[in-house]
């Protein structure tokens, strides 16, 4: 491939790929008021289109149509630059995801990957303490008590556990022997649901600690004290109005997706089937790749749905309680588990 | 390819290296911070070490600069004032930088044993780097983790001395 292929591919790709990844992030949040709605009893969105399927469309239209308020008082670089930020980070993290089987593309092209990067992981990881700064600016500039406290409340969360949700990694790594992404589903590959890395790989523990360690990473309920709304109005986003706060908004909601999708390829064999070598594989080629990107779809779907299912059951921490719970539960738990890893790959060795 | 990359963030760098001290802002010094360090990642990357590149974001642009910004938050750190500047500083300070830089200079350029790297060099992976850390620099690695951890140590005592009935807890 010349240079020029390989940029327009690779164009092509991450046009697919953000088009695809924004309807999911629309589409969750309806799936989240739906729910959430039935969890309290209540219906939810069904007025727009059959079902409420169209609700995603509308509040995209009506968020777009609001004024844009910049309050007098705020530091107007920074307060633009957070959303973008934000939601640049959001949005970058899923390049190195590989969405399906590449042994069914044509040699040399990364059908399913925006880019197959050896150090896959660490860009997840990188890309996602970026990220950080979005909220922590968005509060700051904005020059109001509730949005600084709800960054700096963010801001120590994400020091915090992003420590147990690195070290959780260390066992799959030191499993697949690799930090690339595709290598550690082919890991996995092998006997379907019980080469997955949560049961064959014994790596149950580091799975609770990497689901409880992101849903605080991403702000999300029970861990979503940065926007408390009953002690802080809304946190860091308080001043922010139309598109700016509908940037914040799309940005935890593609972090969640982005962390659904690592969660699935690291313990839940990505893109392999549970069934392993007991279904025949398909001959048809359309359904041998179409095939694992369902089961992909599905693992991440999962996820999402365990997002709004512990947010509709679980209470919101108080703030020591989290720091109690990152410091003095889960890192040890998760050291703990790299030794037993480690002691257990060498001694099968 | 390589050389084009080389001048952009190098380039990045030393702007951001340049805004971090004409700021008179402590956010956007720390944030002009952030821009060198990711900068330095790509410069680490196109040297061909992509966990240094890695671990440069994660650890300095990622954890230890958002302590950084947390704390200006904290502590509401307001713009600087602008000062006359003092002359003894100027006239001791710009002749010490140039004596340090030249120091290290010839320090550097006179060192035989220094391996070299191009910007074509290939990557080296993770395996290979761990493998001279863990098994020909083990004692050194080990030692400064052990220096790590009593500065931590020192941190904890210092934090705590302050109110004597707290520390109990």
């Amino acid at each position: 491939m010349t240079i020029l292929q390989f940029v327009l591919f690779s164009l092509l790709k991450v046009l697919v790929v953000t088009v695809v990844l924004l309807t999911a992030v629309a589409y969750t949040v309806l799936l989240e008021r739906k729910v959430v709605g039935r969890i309290q009893n209540r219906w939810g969105p069904s007025r727009v289109g059959p079902f409420g399927l169209l609700q995603p469309l509308v509040d995209g239209v009506k968020l777009f149509l609001k004024e844009d308020l910049v309050p007098a008082s705020v530091y107007r670089p920074l307060f633009l630059l957070a959303p973008v930020l934000a939601l640049g980070c959001a949005l970058v993290s899923i390049a190195v995801v590989p969405f399906g089987n590449p042994a069914v593309a044509p040699e040399g092209f990364h059908l399913f990957q925006i880019s197959d990067v050896n150090i896959g992981l660490l860009v997840v990881l990188g890309v996602t303490s970026i990220g950080v700064y979005g909220i922590a600016l968005a509060g700051w500039s904005s020059n109001n008590k509730y949005s600084l406290l709800g960054s700096l409340r963010s801001s120590a969360q994400l020091i915090s556990y992003e420590l147990a949700l690195g070290l959780s990694l260390v066992g799959v790594v030191l499993r697949a022997g690799s930090l690339n992404l595709r290598v550690i589903v082919e890991s996995q590959a092998g006997h379907g649901i019980l080469s997955w890395n949560i049961f064959g790989g014994f790596q149950i523990v580091a799975f609770f600690i990497y689901l409880t360690a992101a849903y605080a990473e991403t702000n999300r309920a029970p861990f979503d004290l940065p926007e408390a709304e009953s002690e802080l109005t809304a946190g860091y986003h308080t001043e922010y109005s139309s598109m700016k706060f509908a940037t914040f908004f799309m940005a935890e909601y593609a972090n969640m997706i982005t962390v659904s999708c690592v969660a699935s390829l690291l313990f839940l064999g990505g893109w392999t089937s549970p069934f392993g070598s007991l279904l025949p594989p398909p001959h048809n080629i359309i359904l041998s790749a179409l095939l694992p990107i369902f089961w992909f779809v599905v693992k991440v779907f999962f996820f999402l749905f365990l997002y709004i299912w512990v947010r509709g059951t679980l209470p919101r921490f108080r703030y020591d309680q989290l720091m109690n719970f990152g410091w003095r539960y889960l890192m040890p738990i998760a050291i703990l588990n790299i030794v037993g890893t480690s002691l257990w790959l060498a001694l099968k060795h | 390819m390589h050389l084009i990359l080389f001048i952009m963030f190098a380039g990045l760098c030393l702007a951001g290296a340049l805004n971090l001290l004409l700021q008179k802002h402590p956010i956007n010094s720390a944030l002009s911070l952030v821009v060198v360090m990711t900068s330095l990642a790509v410069l680490y990357l196109l040297l061909g070490a992509e966990f240094l590149a890695a671990a440069q974001i994660i650890v300095y642009a990622g954890a230890i600069m958002v302590l950084f910004t947390f704390v200006i938050m904290l502590l509401n750190a307001g713009r600087e004032e602008r000062t006359r500047g003092s002359v003894s500083a100027v006239a001791l300070g710009f002749p010490a930088v140039a004596a340090i830089l030249a120091v290290i200079a010839t320090v550097i350029l006179k060192a035989q044993d220094l391996g070299s790297a191009s910007l074509s060099d290939g990557i080296t992976s993770t395996e290979e780097l761990s493998r001279v850390l863990f098994h020909e620099l083990l004692l050194p690695f080990e030692v400064t983790s052990v220096l790590i951890l009593i500065a931590i140590l020192g941190a904890v005592a210092l934090a705590r001395r302050g109110n004597g009935e707290e520390a109990g807890k």
